[in-house]
């Protein structure tokens, strides 16, 4: 609610400033996931994407825009609640925000069935990447599966042979280790569900152990990921065998919770605090002035990109998002400096992008950082495209 | 063998944590007849008291009474405004009220100490590890764990078999009119109880801490298996408690260490991973069922 309140104060202050005849705000549907474990993750999108807004003086591409804030509470029935809502009773037609898979697949049908737009700023499951694509769906953040491969790949170009890989028993976790293998040239060795509520890895260990690996991959977002990372190094097996991950396994919030035991992580992502374009240079100055001591996660680089995005075809469009179709040829030109650097739609308006890797190091304050260490991918797409017909 | 050996002692060792919440819990459902759902609200403040204790100060001998202190704490607040009122009252309102304790506890200390986990460092006489088993270094803390949970045990054996007080809380799960008759201050009783469970929640709690990630809702993850277990055990007897925790513990930990590689012998590989993950997470409902279906009052029921 208070953002509800700041947003709207910030699209009052421009109206005053442009004059009485400017135009009545767009407002932005931000439905995402604030409370629970993964409440972090909702609030650094949230404030990425504010602070896009804010860095404009409360405009997007030169269109005063209006950002209604709502939690999901990770609960998809929830979350197509308040699509329901923001759709009939405010009037919203731009919608982006959501954080888990599982929430958008019961939300997004719903608002593009009204005709409205939905942007993705993190989920990206592979049904509305392939033959369920739409036209007036977007993901600026990556398709699921591309996050894993790129772990696969960057585990082959490290040449490991021998993998151990887990994730959660669930469809995001079964993903996670298909999309791992679709890269990984060596020999998987072992190959364990473990649960989403579970607390205790220490029989895991002990099989990691006994399989001799020479690299482990997992997949485990969130608190769940903290705790494999801090039972792994108390096993012993930090030092010994080396753990190739991918970006939700190695986010700096995980990194902040871990301490030194993170250190010596691999990972790949498509953004990092030290990637240097003017873009990004310019984001990480108003993120650490706004929020000093705060290390953005890559999740606040996406959902500023996606604000720019939007702001690109807004721009286009001049506000007017009746002309889905219009609105479309402007969003699909991706006329924006992201802050990763190269971007652009795929035929399934998902992103092809960079993908990089990097590892957790010492930082000049002794306290570990991720540092982006090289390439893993040029201008990748994802493999749901092909069944994709727009 | 060795890597058998090894499962065994982390099912061991995984029992006798969920015996620590578990023996709170059923002291309070056998005695005062009420159903807990807050209970892993009082083992996640017990974490928190802890985890922030040590954070400040750096020091896991400080952090250890804080948790403790947190928790019992809390137990005594909550007793009083609570639970107090829903002795007399049927156990779906008593699941509502504590359900609401937990919805309360949860969004408070999200305001309070924000969504990011807390870092719990370990002890550093603790943190190396020991060669129990040659050629398997078994985390100290882990060994820790165990001998002070096997203490507790044994200090809640002579606290309910050998003391005056354990005689009441005996009497009072059994013949709780007769107590009240005889003239013993029941409702006093009944607030020790619950601070009693509460402490042990705490200590559970902040013994975690260093294993897992202190965060909100970290309790609710704990407490489904905590009630298989006190519902195996049989409601109310501390022995069942502990036996029933050492069953879903080795239990659990075994089926997931080994059924997907016993599958694997007749099936394919990534089949036999899912299937085992699946049969694993269900072992111990198997369990319960059959305990129930065997003894429908548990292994131990106090009454019985």
């Amino acid at each position: 609610m208070k953002m509800t309140k700041l947003g709207a104060g910030l699209a009052l202050s421009a109206l005053l400033a442009t004059g009485a005849a400017a135009q009545q705000p767009v407002k932005i549907g931000f439905i995402t996931t604030l409370s629970g474990p993964g409440g972090y993750i909702g609030a650094d999108s949230r404030d990425a994407f504010n602070l896009a807004v804010e860095m404009e003086g409360g405009k997007l591409g030169g269109v005063p825009v209006q950002v209604v804030v709502e939690d999901d509470g990770l609960k998809p029935g929830q979350g197509k609640q308040i699509a329901d809502r923001m759709l009939k009773t405010d009037g919203i037609k731009l919608f982006t925000g959501i954080i888990f898979s599982n929430v958008l697949g019961a939300t997004a049908p719903d608002i593009l069935d009204a005709g409205g737009i939905y942007v993705s700023n993190n989920a990206g499951p592979s049904n509305f990447a392939g033959k369920d694509c739409h036209k007036n769906y977007y993901v600026v953040s990556w398709q699921n599966d591309t996050l894993h491969e790129s772990a696969g790949q960057n585990a082959t170009n490290l040449g490991y042979k021998k993998a151990f890989i887990l994730a959660p028993n669930y469809p995001a976790g079964k993903d996670a280790l298909a999309g791992f293998k679709r890269f990984f040239k060596g020999d998987i060795v072992g190959e364990v569900y473990t649960r989403l509520d579970q607390t205790d890895f220490a029989p895991e260990m002990a099989q990691i152990r006994a399989a001799k690996p020479d690299m482990v991959f997992h997949f485990h977002p969130g608190g769940l990921g903290i705790t494999f990372a801090r039972q792994y190094q108390q096993a012993g097996l930090l030092g010994a065998i080396p753990l190739v991950v991918a970006a939700p396994s190695v986010d700096s919030n995980i990194v902040k919770a871990l301490g030194d035991a993170a250190i010596g992580t691999n990972g790949t992502t498509h953004w990092n605090t030290d990637f240097d374009n003017p873009a990004n240079k310019k984001f990480m100055e108003a993120w650490s002035k706004k929020y000093p001591g705060r290390l953005p996660t890559y999740y606040a680089g996406q959902a500023y990109d996606t604000a720019l995005a939007i702001g690109a075809a807004l721009k286009a469009v001049n506000g007017d998002l009746k002309d889905t179709e219009k609105f479309r040829q402007a969003m699909l030109k991706a006329d924006f400096q992201a802050v990763r650097g190269p971007f652009k739609f795929g035929p399934n308006q998902h992103p092809v992008q960079d993908w990089v890797a990097t590892r957790v190091e010492k930082g000049p304050d002794g306290a570990p950082v991720i540092k982006t260490i090289g390439k893993v991918f040029t201008d990748k797409g994802d493999v749901y495209s092909k069944d994709c017909k727009l | 063998m060795t890597l058998a050996l090894e499962q065994i002692l982390n099912g061991f060792q995984f029992g006798i944590m969920l015996f620590l919440m578990a023996a709170g819990l059923t002291l309070i459902f056998g005695i005062m007849n009420v159903i807990n759902l807050a209970h892993g609200s009082l083992y996640m403040i017990g974490a928190y008291g802890a985890a922030l204790v040590a954070a400040r100060t750096g020091s896991f001998l400080l952090a250890v009474p804080a948790g403790l202190i947190a928790a019992a704490l809390a137990g005594l607040v909550i007793e009083f405004l609570v639970i107090r009122k829903l002795y007399d009252r049927d156990h779906l309102q008593q699941v509502l009220a504590t359900f609401g304790l937990i919805l309360f506890i949860n969004e408070g200390t999200t305001m309070l100490f924000g969504r990011t986990p807390l870092f719990v460092g370990m002890p550093a006489f603790l943190s190396g590890s020991v060669e129990i088993i040659p050629g398997i270094p078994y985390p100290t803390y882990r060994i820790a764990i165990m001998v002070v949970g096997l203490l507790v045990a044994f200090g809640l054996y002579l606290l309910v078999n050998k003391t005056r007080i354990g005689m009441l809380v005996r009497a009072g799960s059994t013949h709780r009119e007769m107590v009240r008759a005889l003239g013993v201050d029941i409702r006093l009783l009944y607030t020790v109880v619950f601070a009693l469970g509460a402490l042990l929640a705490g200590l559970a709690g902040l013994m975690a801490g260093p294993l897992l990630a202190v965060q909100v809702g970290m309790g609710e993850q704990i407490l489904i298996l905590t009630f298989v277990v006190v519902v195996i055990g049989g409601l109310g007897s501390i022995r069942g408690a502990f036996y029933g925790a050492l069953i879903v513990g080795l239990t659990d930990t075994i089926l997931r260490a080994f059924l997907p590689g016993f599958l694997k012998t007749f099936m394919n590989a990534s089949e036999a991973d899912a299937l085992g993950a699946g049969l694993s997470s269900m072992g111990i409902y198997l369990v319960m069922a059959l305990v129930l279906l065997i003894r429908p009052q548990g292994l131990f029921h106090a009454q019985g």
